[in-house]
């Protein structure tokens, strides 16, 4: 699923995108840097649209923001020109006065008269501007684009604007944007310094230029070039690696969310709950119907449902899970295999259940608006909001789960009853409660990891069944018992599983990964963080 | 009581770990002092222990520990042809764990564990230890439920375990001749045909002890043998490990002294994976250490 | 092996010797009677019992695994399918140039524009060897899988899940069209077995008649097997592994045999089961459709044999019903079958009717 990305300036670093952040709002309708120019031109354009052409000239030279903004609504076909006033529609439909950045209420206007002669000077007249403006990021921004896509025709804007250039990173933008056309340069001096500026910051967008380069006949260029293709590549290649780090990460928390319930009653209980997928499934559902709810009857709280559907879910997958405990488990004690055929059965009865009431088809389930879209890092790397929010949430997940058994005394009854059952009941503990009480635990455990599921793929009655195998693979590799080896298991897997993607395909590399499992438990029977014990009989 | 030499055929196919530490040659051989019963012939292929300088079991310097807990530390053991040992020692002071190591299930860390003096254990696994003739009887009951009496003595059957010839195999004569013998041995004359799960707890230890005594074992490593029991069959029990000593050794791990008392010749006590102290009982029940280790720590 | 007579008591001969009939026998002649007649068996079912039969001989792979051995699979459907997919091969092979392509390449790979035959597909234009890879490939996947599984002693619910891994793996990799196994739709309109039309009624009652007899051998020789020493090491196996290590038995090579055995029957049954029903795709190998096997066994009764094809017959039965009347509440049938019988019928329907009879033996004598 790939969330829509919210268009901000590309930058390369985290921290240089949250001072712009930082810098957007101080940017906004009308800077410090007012050119009464800009004031003049547009009001003479107001009175007489025929002024466009000369209008244009005024607008490319002036460091006023407002001047990009026009010549950008120009180009886009989203300025119109009222009696009194020269007016912008920004995206979301309003019309603003483009002079000052206040709301038109007024008429609408008309478009001006796109002339030839007013294209073409609009063209580099743009680009000017924008590389003169007094707002960093509309510079960075110009400066970024005409590096993708590099033309000779702005160059002397180039060169121009890195010639007064203060800030840094601009400069570097500058520069990238002017290096491939200094590479068609005769001055060899000329070409070395681009391709060093290649070699320290250049896009993969650059290589078919440097090949031929790389190949060419002077040994030192070639030498320069070879290793701009090498920084290059090298980089990308870091940058992908980050990038499969943190999906595996966030695939990791997704598979660690699923199993951990599993963890807590297969792991501590050791009961085989087929169903557990579909506690995933109902947490998930309860999302759906909190969703729904917050739609019809709280539509202004909409953005906070997620909030509410949290103990929701938990509360719906537990309430199930004390049911099957209660029902169906608790005499099945002891002969695993029964368990295991027992819950399957359970599986497919809820899944039916799900079916008849919702249907058999995927239901939507919405993000939030704040759980849409993601920081972009790089053209390639966007780290979306819901991958985020997914590993904060397995993370606080995780931890209450480990405080609830470390801290807690319903924890102590819980390990108690799991280390030495006959003990624990001497020692007055209700073990039937607690066995009932810990499965409805694990249970609410799967239900908000099916919030969070909800969050990140398709909501259907089959929900569970991806996840089944997958949640038995971690909490086996893992080891039987402890959460750390729950941690383990969901993160290994997860990020192994993202880096093998690449080279090998999502279904090769699942399959690889499924294979790599049943050697290493030949290997490790226990599991990576097994309780090892004395020899025990039977 | 004289250790006994069964009639042998060379170990010359003896199975892979079967190894010739000393020429036996050298030792003086001892003339055998009772005429063993014939072993079947499927039986006589097997490697034989060498016995010739008295004894059918040697643990030096064995080590093994789980998780950093020492369960066996530095023990030396060695037991002799056709004796009766009794091994006691307070809880965790790992008889257990030894007789998981005499019988395979657990590699130790470090030491030598010897059959004779020629087949070394560690290089084998639990079931060809079990061919050798070291027989285990675990603390629990361990009884194949779902056959029947007579079935579980003949699946225990010294005899060619491997599956194609188990698939064809055919009781012989003699062999149900041997199973009557055995049954009469226990005390389960009678019941031959009564599903082992339905057997009193008494008797499923019996019958664990007549399906070791099918395997023609050398050596019976026996676990607890009267946990549970009644005093009535405690005595019985007693007895029939006193029948069996000197045709087999017999290893008994044992709490209830009173009946390590009524069996035993000779004592050994573990304590942390060691040897405290080895004597009669006697003497073991003046040993002051051994007082302080089993008072010392109650009181 | 004990002599073939000693298999049966002579009342259990009897009872082998009316099934045999009513299956070799009684269905074909029944099928030939005029469709006016009250008793003919119309020609749809002919397939339907053929079917039968193969997850009956399923079910006896089951059950001598699970119900004796005590190792419960959850990729059964895995040999089954691998045995079928063998099948399948060769029919498509065997119809080369008549596709809807008129290409020597089953029609699947031209859709795919593949421009030759992928190796793995060589041979299999020869129905001895397609027959031969059914039996060889399930039985040498198993062997190695059952190996490495066996030798490092994984055991009880660790085996099932690994199993279940598997059958999802392979699952995976046979919805993927570059597999070269035709993908979400496997492999399907056959023509000619043997150069005999598939759409023939003929055809279908000598496939069906073949699988019966199949499934009558088959039976017969797993009695054998759970009779001889050999099987009550497996049931020993079962009950008290470790004592069965100390009586000096190997349990890695019984269960490596009785697991290599099992698969190869379920392969033998995939490729008996691909002709009569006409197509075979990954769905086979979804895991709950190998959990599905499972339940067939324990509804008709474990380690009995005959419970395993009871159940079979009984589940797959009820299967029918239920699609065609209530489709809806199928899963909830089947559901609710998991539950009962783990709950209240652990020795299945054989068990049950064995209680019956003793409480009306019971009676009789009180």
């Amino acid at each position: 699923m790939n969330p829509p990305v919210r268009s901000r300036p590309s930058l390369s670093t985290l921290a240089a995108l949250l001072f712009c952040l930082l810098l957007l709002p101080l940017a906004q309708p009308v800077s410090a840097a007012v050119d009464p120019k800009i004031d003049a031109t547009l009001a003479a354009l107001a009175e007489d649209p025929k002024t466009l052409r000369s209008a244009l000239d005024v607008l490319a030279q002036s460091r006023d923001p407002r001047a990009s903004r026009v010549l950008v609504a120009l180009d886009e076909g989203r300025l119109t020109i009222a009696p009194g006033a020269v007016l912008i529609r920004t995206r979301d439909g309003q019309r603003v006065n483009a002079a000052d950045g206040q709301p038109w209420t007024g008429a609408a206007g008309d478009a001006p008269a796109m002339t030839n002669a007013v294209r073409r000077v609009l063209a580099s007249s743009i680009e000017r501007a924008r590389l003169r403006s007094e707002d960093r990021a509309e510079r960075l921004g110009a400066a970024r684009a005409l590096n993708d896509r590099p033309s000779a025709s702005a160059e002397p804007a180039l060169r121009a604007a890195l010639a007064e250039e203060q800030d840094p990173e601009v400069v570097t933008a500058l520069k990238l944007a002017l290096a491939p056309l200094d590479l068609d340069s005769p001055d060899k001096d000329k070409k070395l310094a681009a391709l060093a500026v290649l070699a320290n910051d250049g896009e993969l967008t650059v290589l078919g230029r440097l090949q031929p380069l790389a190949s060419g006949d002077d040994p030192e260029i070639r030498a320069a070039a070879q290793k701009a293709i090498t920084a290059i590549g090298d980089r990308q290649w870091l940058r992908d690696q980050g990038a499969n780090l943190f999906y595996g990460l966030s695939l990791g928390s997704v598979l660690l969310l699923a199993a951990l319930g599993l963890a807590i009653t297969f792991g501590l209980m050791g009961v085989i709950n087929m169903a557990h997928g579909e506690l995933l499934m109902i947490g998930a559902y309860a999302t759906y119907v909190v969703q729904n709810l917050f739609r019809a009857y709280l539509p202004g709280a909409f953005d906070w449902y997620l909030l509410a559907a949290l103990p929701v879910a938990f509360l719906s997958a537990a309430a199930v899970g004390w049911a099957l405990e209660r029902v169906v488990l608790r005499h099945l004690y002891g002969r695993p295999l029964e368990t295991l055929l027992a819950t399957f059965g359970l599986s497919l009865i809820l899944i039916q259940t799900v079916r008849l009431i919702f249907g058999a088809q995927n239901v939507e389930v919405a993000n939030p608006s704040w759980l849409s879209g993601g920081i972009q890092l790089t053209q390639q790397l966007v780290l979306p909001y819901n991958r985020i929010a997914t590993i904060l949430f397995a993370l606080a997940v995780l931890v209450t789960v480990w405080l609830l058994f470390q801290k807690t005394r319903l924890g102590l009854r819980v390990r108690a009853v799991t280390q030495n059952r006959g003990m624990a009941a001497a020692m007055g503990i209700d073990t039937r409660r607690v066995d009932a009480g810990t499965f409805a635990l694990g249970a609410g455990v799967a239900g908000l990891a099916g919030v969070a599921l909800s969050q990140l793929g398709n909501v259907g009655p089959e929900l569970g069944q991806a996840y089944i195998v997958d949640s038995f693979m971690v909490v086996v590799l893992g080891g039987v018992g402890k959460l750390a080896g729950a941690v383990a298991g969901g993160m290994g897997l997860g990020i192994v599983n993202k880096f093998l993607e690449p080279s090998m395909g999502a279904v090769l590399g699942k399959i690889a990964l499924l294979g790599f499992i049943i050697l290493f438990i030949q290997w490790r029977p226990q599991g990576l963080f097994a309780m090892k014990g004395r020899a025990v009989e039977g | 009581m004289n250790p006994v030499i069964p009639p042998v055929t060379p170990a010359g196919d003896a199975l892979k770990g079967a190894q010739m530490l000393h020429d036996a040659s050298e030792a003086p051989p001892k003339p055998p002092a009772a005429p063993r019963e014939p072993l079947p012939a499927d039986v006589r292929d097997r490697p034989v222990p060498d016995v010739s300088h008295g004894a059918i079991l040697y643990l030096e310097s064995v080590s093994v520990s789980f998780d950093g807990f020492k369960a066996i530390n530095d023990l030396n053991l060695s037991i002799d042809d056709g004796e009766l040992r009794c091994i006691i020692g307070p809880n965790g002071a790992g008889k257990t764990t030894m007789m998981d190591i005499i019988t395979g299930k657990t590699r130790p860390d470090t030491g030598t564990v010897y059959f004779g003096q020629n087949v070394n254990l560690l290089e084998l696994r639990e079931s060809e230890i079990a061919q050798l003739g070291i027989g285990r009887k675990f603390q629990k009951p361990t009884v194949f439920q779902g056959h029947s009496v007579f079935e579980n003595l003949e699946l225990a059957m010294q005899a060619d375990k491997r599956v194609r010839r188990a698939l064809f195999a055919r009781l012989s004569d003699e062999q149900r001749a041997r199973i009557a013998g055995v049954l009469a041995t226990i005390g389960l004359n009678g019941y031959e045909r009564q599903l082992a799960g339905s057997l009193s707890h008494g008797q499923k230890q019996w019958l664990e002890i007549g399906m070791l005594l099918m395997q023609n074992p050398r050596l019976l490593l026996v676990d607890e043998p009267v946990a549970g029991m009644t005093e009535q069959e405690t005595e019985q029990t007693a007895e029939l490990l006193n029948s069996l000593a000197g045709k087999h050794s017999v290893v008994v791990v044992e709490h209830d002294m009173a009946f390590v008392r009524s069996i035993a010749r000779k004592v050994t006590v573990l304590h942390e994976g060691h040897v405290l102290a080895e004597g009669t009982m006697d003497a073991i029940q003046s040993n002051p250490k051994v007082v302080e280790v089993y008072l010392g720590e109650g009181a | 092996m004990h002599g073939i007579r000693n298999l049966h008591t002579t009342r259990g001969w009897v009872g082998f010797f009316v099934v045999a009939a009513l299956l070799l026998v009684a269905v074909p002649v029944l099928n030939a009677l005029p469709e006016t007649s009250p008793l003919h068996v119309p020609d749809w079912l002919i397939p339907l019992a053929g079917k039968f039969c193969c997850y009956a001989l399923v079910a006896l792979a089951m059950d001598l695994i699970w119900g004796y051995t005590g190792i419960l699979s959850l990729g059964h459907g895995v040999y089954f399918a691998l045995g079928g997919y063998a099948m399948g091969m060769y029919l498509m092979r065997s119809m080369a140039g008549e596709g809807v392509y008129r290409s020597e390449l089953p029609d699947f790979m031209v859709f795919l524009n593949w421009k030759e035959l992928p190796w793995f597909w060589h041979g299999f234009e020869y129905f001895p060897f397609a027959l031969l890879m059914a039996l060889a490939v399930p039985g040498l996947l198993a062997f190695v899988f059952g190996w490495f599984a066996f030798r490092s002693r994984i055991k009880g619910v660790y085996f099932s899940i690994i199993t279940q891994a598997m059958t999802f793996a392979l699952m995976l990799l046979f919805f993927r069209n570059e597999t070269g196994f035709g993908g979400n739709n496997g492999l399907t309109d056959f023509k000619r077995l043997l150069g005999f039309t598939l759409s023939e009624p003929s055809v279908r009652v000598a496939l069906y008649w073949l699988t019966a007899l199949v499934l009558l051998g088959v039976y017969l020789l797993a009695r054998a097997i759970v009779r001889s020493r050999a099987g009550r090491v497996l049931t020993a196996i079962r009950d008290a592994e470790s004592r069965v290590m100390f009586c000096g038995y190997e349990p890695l090579y019984y269960k490596l045999a009785i697991w290599t055995l099992s698969a190869v029957l379920c392969g033998l049954a995939g490729a008996l089961y691909v002709p009569q029903v006409g197509i075979i795709n990954p769905s086979e190998l979804a895991p709950a459709q190998s959990i599905e096997m499972a339940v067939w066994v324990a509804v008709g009764g474990r380690g009995t044999l005959v419970g395993a094809v009871i159940g079979a017959a009984s589940v797959n039965g009820l299967k029918s019903v239920f699609t065609a009347v209530a489709p809806e509440f199928w899963l909830y049938a089947l559901g609710g079958l998991f539950v009962l019988v783990t709950l209240f019928l652990p020795e299945g329907l054989t068990g049950l009717f064995r209680r019956l009879r003793r409480t009306r033996a019971a009676e009789a004598r009180a």
